[in-house]
């Protein structure tokens, strides 16, 4: 049996399958409850009950909406290029879905353990601004395509930053693995985790994933005072719960990498407690939790306000960076905490 | 068949079809979108070659970053194919002639192949333990390291032509100084008057 599943090309499609499923399944089970929270955290921000009807203190209420979005009617706009149309909802949720499979959740525990991992998920989240352009385009209609255009320079002036952080990473640890990562962070607990080194890019990180993800106070696409609901106004139904499933997905994708990259993954943050799965869950649960007050009590930035920040200011604050740790790495400065892979950490 | 070779026709075949479909598209949004979807056959290949790092810098590069502008120009533009294509049978033969020759060209390059000794040593870094990323880095940074650098300077001085190419400064539009904006205080701007009533100001 154990040969089967680890010599034939049909056990390895089989046993690979399986893997998916494993990951794909509880991280669906999980966004639903997900969803929930972040509704019933906005709520209790502004005083209010938020979703409590539908099963005990409203926990089932992401189902019961799951059901109303997939029962309802499609409508597809007269001029829209319908396959462009459906095929960008589905682009956004399976390019979410994708780079999980190089997310490492315990020592060992990943999908493919490829040496360019933290590059593939930056190939794939700068995939992601296609699902934005495709629908703004197919919908023929001006406010999803003005919400597009928006939408897609937002994604790409974010990941430029994004992009300059990760190589202070990796500069520090000497690879592109994200299990050789969170191992090069291990050590003292806490205070050898990257986010002590790195620290203010943690804070340049956290927000450029905010923006990156059209997360509140950057969601600018979904400005309904000014552009309807972007680039989603024309769609309804299965379509848009499907892009509402990629953008959840890609904001715990984003925790899960804040948690690996500065905040140590699995590891424990006190030396003499176990490392496990757990950690990595608990931390990327604080994540989220931090992402949905970013939401209930900061207000949305204006378009040039964001802009700015992020050409101006976070772009030439990474490069500065990159340069620094560099200098840092290269002369084994503090004594090599920015040169992980000379120490042997 | 292994599946390294289905991934290698699975590939190759997404290549010539968006390659294919990118030249025959009505509508030039389709178009570029079949670009994309070569790009990323391409990917696929370069992966199956072992050249990881490349692969995913021309997805980034290509696919993330050039595809975008490609796909918004078109957007705006509002090109039409289909007027541009009408001349089209009066070029074929030009066209041809063109082809003909660059297939001539390459078959002339490939017949004279000559590779000095000691060159596949740099040309293919995938050497047991060494990284791919890493080998790179070390042909790069030594052997090449004046090629690099001045591709990197090309690549600089197209950059700042772009900018100011395009820079325009307008003095008559009123702008927003972000820092004064923020060191202003209520005392130097906001005067209190009392007002006479019947007088006004």
């Amino acid at each position: 049996m154990y040969e089967f599943f680890t010599t034939t090309n049909l056990g390895i499609a089989l046993l690979i399958t399986g893997q998916v499923l494993l990951i794909v399944v509880p991280l669906l089970v999980a966004l639903a409850f997900l969803l929930w929270a972040d509704r019933k955290v906005w709520a209790a921000v502004q005083l209010r009950k938020g979703p409590n009807v539908v099963g005990a203190f409203g926990l089932l209420q992401s189902f019961a909406d799951f059901i109303k979005y997939v029962v309802k009617e499609i409508v597809v706009p007269a001029g829209a290029d319908k396959f462009v149309f459906f095929l960008a909802p589905l682009l956004s949720l399976v390019l979410a879905l994708v780079a999980w499979a190089v997310i490492p959740f315990n020592e060992g525990w990943v999908l493919a353990d490829i040496n360019v991992a933290i590059l593939f998920i930056f190939a794939v989240s700068s995939l992601e601004v296609y699902g934005v352009i495709m629908g703004g385009w197919a919908s023929n209609s001006k406010y999803p395509f003005l919400g597009s255009l928006r939408s897609a320079a937002q994604m790409i002036s974010y990941e430029v930053s994004i992009g300059l952080i990760i190589i202070g990473v990796i500069i520090s640890t000497g690879s592109m693995n994200l299990t050789a990562i969170v191992n090069a962070q291990a050590g003292a607990g806490l205070l050898s985790w990257y986010w002590l080194p790195h620290f203010p890019m943690v804070f340049l990180f956290i927000i450029s994933a905010m923006a990156e993800t059209n997360r509140p106070p950057f969601d600018l696409p979904e400005a309904e005072s000014e552009l309807v609901a972007g680039y989603q106004v024309e769609y309804s139904s299965t379509p848009f719960l499907l892009y509402m499933i990629g953008e959840y997905v890609a904001i715990t994708l984003m925790t899960a990498l804040i948690t690996l990259l500065f905040f140590g993954g699995w590891l424990s943050p006190i030396p003499g407690l176990a490392d496990g799965i757990h950690w990595m869950f608990l931390k990327m649960g604080f994540f989220w939790f931090l992402f949905m007050m970013t939401k209930a009590v900061v207000p949305r930035y204006r378009y040039d306000q964001l802009m700015r920040i992020g050409w101006k200011v976070f772009l030439p604050l990474s490069l500065a960076w990159v340069v620094l740790v560099a200098f840092f790495a290269q002369y084994g400065a503090f004594w090599g905490t920015y040169a992980r892979w000379t120490t042997g950490g | 068949m292994t599946v390294a070779g289905f991934a290698f026709y699975v590939f190759a075949l997404t290549v010539l079809v968006g390659g294919l479909f990118t030249v025959v598209s009505r509508n030039p949004v389709h178009a570029v979108l079949w670009l994309i979807t070569a790009f990323i056959g391409a990917t696929g290949l370069f992966v199956l070659l072992g050249a990881e790092f490349i692969a995913m810098l021309l997805m980034i590069v290509y696919v993330g970053a050039v595809a975008v502008l490609f796909l918004f120009v078109v957007m705006m533009l509002d090109v039409d194919f289909a007027e541009l294509r009408a001349g089209m049978a009066k070029y074929l033969p030009i066209a041809l002639l063109i082809g003909v020759i660059l297939l001539v060209e390459l078959g002339m390059i490939l017949g004279t192949w000559v590779t000095a000794d000691g060159v596949e040593m740099l040309a293919a870094p995938v050497a047991g333990e060494v990284q791919n990323t890493a080998a790179l880095g070390m042909v790069i940074y030594t052997d090449y390291i004046l090629l690099f650098q001045l591709a990197g300077l090309v690549l600089l001085v197209a950059m700042i032509g772009a900018i100011v190419l395009t820079m325009r400064h307008r003095r008559d539009i009123k702008r927003q100084n972000v820092v004064e904006q923020m060191h202003r205080d209520p005392k130097a701007a906001i005067r209190m008057i009392d007002v006479k009533p019947g007088q006004g100001l």
